[in-house]
């Protein structure tokens, strides 16, 4: 199963490579991970998909604790986190349907960032399975490239996580 | 190789030798007024080791601190660290100097506190400063250059991190301008040592020096010990700062828990109460947590037998009759059946390596889990324990015996207790009468001899790692902690010897005993001058049987007798080698010999290589086979059956069936002529092997087996 975990970690150098070295030397794979410093500068938070059982998820966040560079681990996977991720389309676009495309992404509430003779590049924000369900729709047109994020979380109300 | 006995004492091999082991001729020799002090001591007492360890958890240094005349002045980055050193209380380190790291030794010449050691490769300075951190309990270090300097230090870091021993090694790196340009001698030894390091520090400004070093020692000494890394660009060595060491150190994200959850420790003393067959596992956190003393009360005061991992060894008295030792793969057939028919485990720093468990599905199936560690991590990854302790071995062990005195809980385990011991009398590891190949010497003897001969409360034995280790481990006695060194989750051959001589530095009072393999001495062979250099009084006893005999009996057993590159062809003569080293040595390869051998290797001033040769066919029995049951043992020895070697059930790769007697295999050819033994050779039949041999325990019959939901 996937779970999704929030770490607050120090921000220094090499300590990605700690973290995602541990990961992959434990066996395990990283579906998606992002990160970016916090509110304090002298941390960053790393969100975190691994796929793994549940035997494999302990060892996972049991060794990340381990890393001295590392303060804290946030499982969201079962809390309802607020879970975001950011996507770019590339779509072909020539000028008779641009239109229809621009009605998709409004449907989506996405913004048309750019516009090229033959294209357009759209932004769009959401969970998952909201871009999924938009670059389905998009592929009929045909995408000439796409770049995802990966997915960030944070728990809602007064948690601190 | 002649078989003819080679420089008794009376005529001396340093005649006519340039050298002698008492006089240094190739280092600088530093008045080092604290290892001095060490030296005319005797070692370091349990309350002194207790007192260190109170000092690494309270993140106070273990030296004078700020409380030195250096507090305070302007100096290089080099002499800062230097002074850290001293701010630690850093008496000995290990190194190898280089480029990048010539600064500090620059600084080093001035100190009149710390005695380097010149080791002959990095991989020797780290498992020196790895054998001195086991023997006293205090943090080893290391210093070398940048590049080869740095990775050569690869293997002995990763064997202290799976052994968990508190090193601090200090590198030096190319300068921060040059850094990842490919610059010479650059290697990014930060990124190299990740997988296998506590925590590392890439040094990035002078501001941050003392106290990356005082966090280094912090990490290295508490929780789970292990390596920490400091790499140094050589610039910082050599710009300016005023020295300012710091007295205390906190780590937020770092706060190991030392205390039992004490709802935990009540289930654990429930369980320990009632149970009836409980079984005690001691492993290397015994020995890092100072718990031997609490381990023994709780085993003495419940009556409950007690296994020991390789690095739990010495963790508890060979002679307490509740320590039944060795337990695995090539533990003793009565501990690995108590591990097996045993109703409750009780695992006190032990993580349940595959060496001791054997097929994990069939590992222990009746016994209930109370599983003490200081890394939470180790609990569950193998198997699942009913009762979690995470703690500090000490602390629970502590904690779990006073509440017992309070509850004034009585031992219900007499039964269980007589079974372990009829056990222990019928499979003994080894019977005296019982000789594989007469006049040829059997290292189990040899290793039986040494153990009687040697102050099993003040001396030092260290191991390589193959058959001789094993042999080691079965029949070298040892009564304190801290007195059997081996490299037990990494098996680093070439860690036995070096880690010798810096227990010898660290222990000058006790007699240090290296018990080696032709195969692993020549790893590190080269640290024969450190010892010389240093005179490091060092033994070395060499299991020589011209192979590599650990591989050579697995393929003996499991691989059709096919030996792929295991049978040495160019071995050197080890006396003369030890000889040009400056070293006494002598060889010797008939039993009537071993008594005169190992006295004269004792009583040596200097130090003294005993190549002692031994059949290449000697296997290590009793053996469980890589992926069998731990109960499942080929090779133990019943002495019901006139003191045989049997394999008692189920197969081997190899196909040895049910109730034969592992017949010993034919010499080797180049070391002497095919010849039989008469003593060993008796086929046991299958009414001898008789169904009595254990007793039959299934989960259904048993009142203590553990029931579905709890």
């Amino acid at each position: 199963m996937k779970y999704i975990l929030s770490v607050l970690v120090e921000n220094k150098p090499g300590v990605l490579s700690r973290v995602t070295g541990l990961i992959s030397r434990r066996g395990f794979n990283i579906d998606s991970l992002t990160v970016a410093p916090t509110e304090d500068a002298t941390m960053s938070r790393m969100t975190i998909i691994v796929d793994a059982d549940e035997v494999g998820y302990e060892q996972i966040t049991k060794q990340l604790h381990k890393l001295i560079s590392v303060y804290k681990i946030s499982d969201l996977t079962d809390t309802d986190a607020i879970e975001r991720e950011l996507v770019l389309f590339k779509v072909v676009a020539s000028p008779e349907r641009r239109h229809e495309i621009i009605e998709i992404a409004s449907i989506f509430r996405a913004n048309i960032v750019d516009v090229g003779k033959n294209s357009l590049t759209i932004e769009a924000t959401g969970t998952a399975s909201k871009l999924d369900a938009m670059e389905d729709l998009l592929r009929g047109y045909g995408i000439k490239q796409l770049t995802r994020t990966g997915k960030i979380a944070m728990s809602r109300g007064a948690r601190d996580a | 190789m002649t078989d003819t006995t080679k420089n008794s004492p009376a005529a001396s091999p340093l005649a006519g030798s340039p050298r002698t082991p008492d006089m240094p001729d190739d280092i600088r020799q530093h008045v080092c007024t604290s290892a001095a002090a060490l030296r005319e001591g005797h070692g370091i007492t349990r309350e002194e080791r207790l007192a260190l360890k109170e000092c690494a958890i309270s993140g106070r240094p273990f030296g004078p601190g700020s409380h030195t005349e250096k507090e305070g002045q302007v100096m290089t980055g080099a002499q800062a660290i230097i002074a850290s050193l001293e701010a630690e209380g850093v008496d000995t380190l290990f190194g190898y100097p280089g480029g990048q790291a010539i600064k500090i030794y620059d600084a080093l010449y001035d100190s009149t506190k710390i005695h380097h050691v010149l080791a002959r490769h990095e991989q020797g300075a780290v498992h020196e400063a790895d054998g001195y951190a086991r023997a006293t309990g205090k943090v080893g270090v290391v210093l070398v250059t940048s590049g080869p300097g740095a990775t050569n230090t690869v293997t002995g870091i990763a064997t202290a991190y799976m052994d968990s021993v508190p090193l601090v090694v200090i590198s030096g790196q190319v300068t921060r301008g040059v850094i990842g340009t490919d610059a010479f001698q650059e290697a990014d030894i930060v990124g190299i040592t990740m997988p296998v390091v506590k925590h590392s520090f890439l040094l990035q400004s002078n501001d941050d020096l003392t106290a990356t070093f005082r966090k280094a020692f912090y990490i290295a000494s508490t929780g789970r010990p292990g390596p920490v890394l400091i790499d140094v660009p050589s610039d910082l060595a050599g710009e300016m700062m005023t020295f300012h060491y710091p007295d205390k150190i906190e780590i937020p994200s770092y706060r190991p828990t030392y205390k039992g959850n004490a709802k935990q420790v009540r289930q654990a003393v429930e369980m320990i109460r009632t149970a009836r067959r409980p079984l005690l596992v001691v492993g290397g956190g015994v020995v890092s947590s100072h718990a031997c003393d609490e381990v023994i009360e709780l085993a003495e005061k419940m009556q409950i037998p007690a296994v020991t991992t390789l690095l739990g060894k010495a963790a508890l008295p060979c002679s307490n009759p509740l320590n039944l030792g060795p337990v695995g793969m090539h533990g003793s057939k009565y501990a690995n059946m108590a591990m097996t028919d045993c109703n409750l485990i009780i695992a006190v720093g032990a993580r349940f390596s595959d060496r001791v468990t054997g097929k994990l599905s069939e590992f222990a199936p009746y016994a209930k889990v109370i599983h003490i560690d200081i890394d939470p991590a180790e609990i569950g990854k193998v198997r699942d324990p009913q009762v979690p302790i995470v703690g500090d071995a000490r602390s629970v062990v502590a904690a779990i015996n006073a509440q017992l005195d309070k509850i004034d809980a009585k031992p219900v385990s007499q039964d269980w207790v007589k079974q372990c011991f009829e056990w222990r009398e019928r499979w003994p590891f080894y019977t005296a009468d019982f000789a594989d190949y007469p006049d040829r010497i059997a290292p189990e003897i040899v290793l039986e001899k040494l153990s009687d001969k040697l102050d099993p409360h003040n001396s030092v034995v260290t191991t390589e790692v193959g058959q001789h280790q094993m042999w080691a481990h079965q029949h070298i006695h040892r009564e304190e902690s801290r007195t059997f060194i081996s490299s037990g989750g990494l098996g680093t051959m070439g860690f036995g010897f070096p880690a010798a001589i810096g227990a010898k530095i660290g222990r000058p009072e006790a007699q240090v005993v290296c018990i080696a393999g032709d195969g692993s001495i020549q790893m590190n062979i080269q640290e024969m001058a450190t010892a010389i250099g240093n005179g490091v009084a060092v033994k070395v006893l060499l299991i020589d049987n011209n192979a590599l005999g650990m591989v050579h009996q697995w393929q003996r057993l499991f691989y059709n007798e096919r030996y792929s590159s295991t049978e040495f062809t160019a071995n050197p003569d080890f006396v003369k080698l030890a000889e040009a080293y400056g070293w006494q040595a002598e060889r010797i390869n008939h039993p009537d010999q071993i008594d005169g051998a190992l006295d004269r290797m004792l009583a040596a001033d200097g130090p003294y290589l005993l190549d002692v040769i031994i059949p290449t066919a000697q296997t290590v029995y009793p053996m469980v086979a890589p992926g069998a049951a731990i109960d499942d043992i080929i090779g133990a020895i019943d002495v019901t059956l006139g003191g045989v070697r049997i394999t008692e059930k189920g197969m081997s790769p190899a196909g040895e069936t049910a109730g034969t007697v592992a017949e010993p295999l034919p010499l080797n050819e180049r070391t002497d002529g095919a010849f039989r033994t008469s003593g060993a050779t008796r086929v046991a039949t299958d009414g001898e092997l008789g169904a009595e041999a254990r007793p039959v325990i299934s989960a259904d019959a048993d009142p203590d087996a553990p029931k579905g939901g709890e």
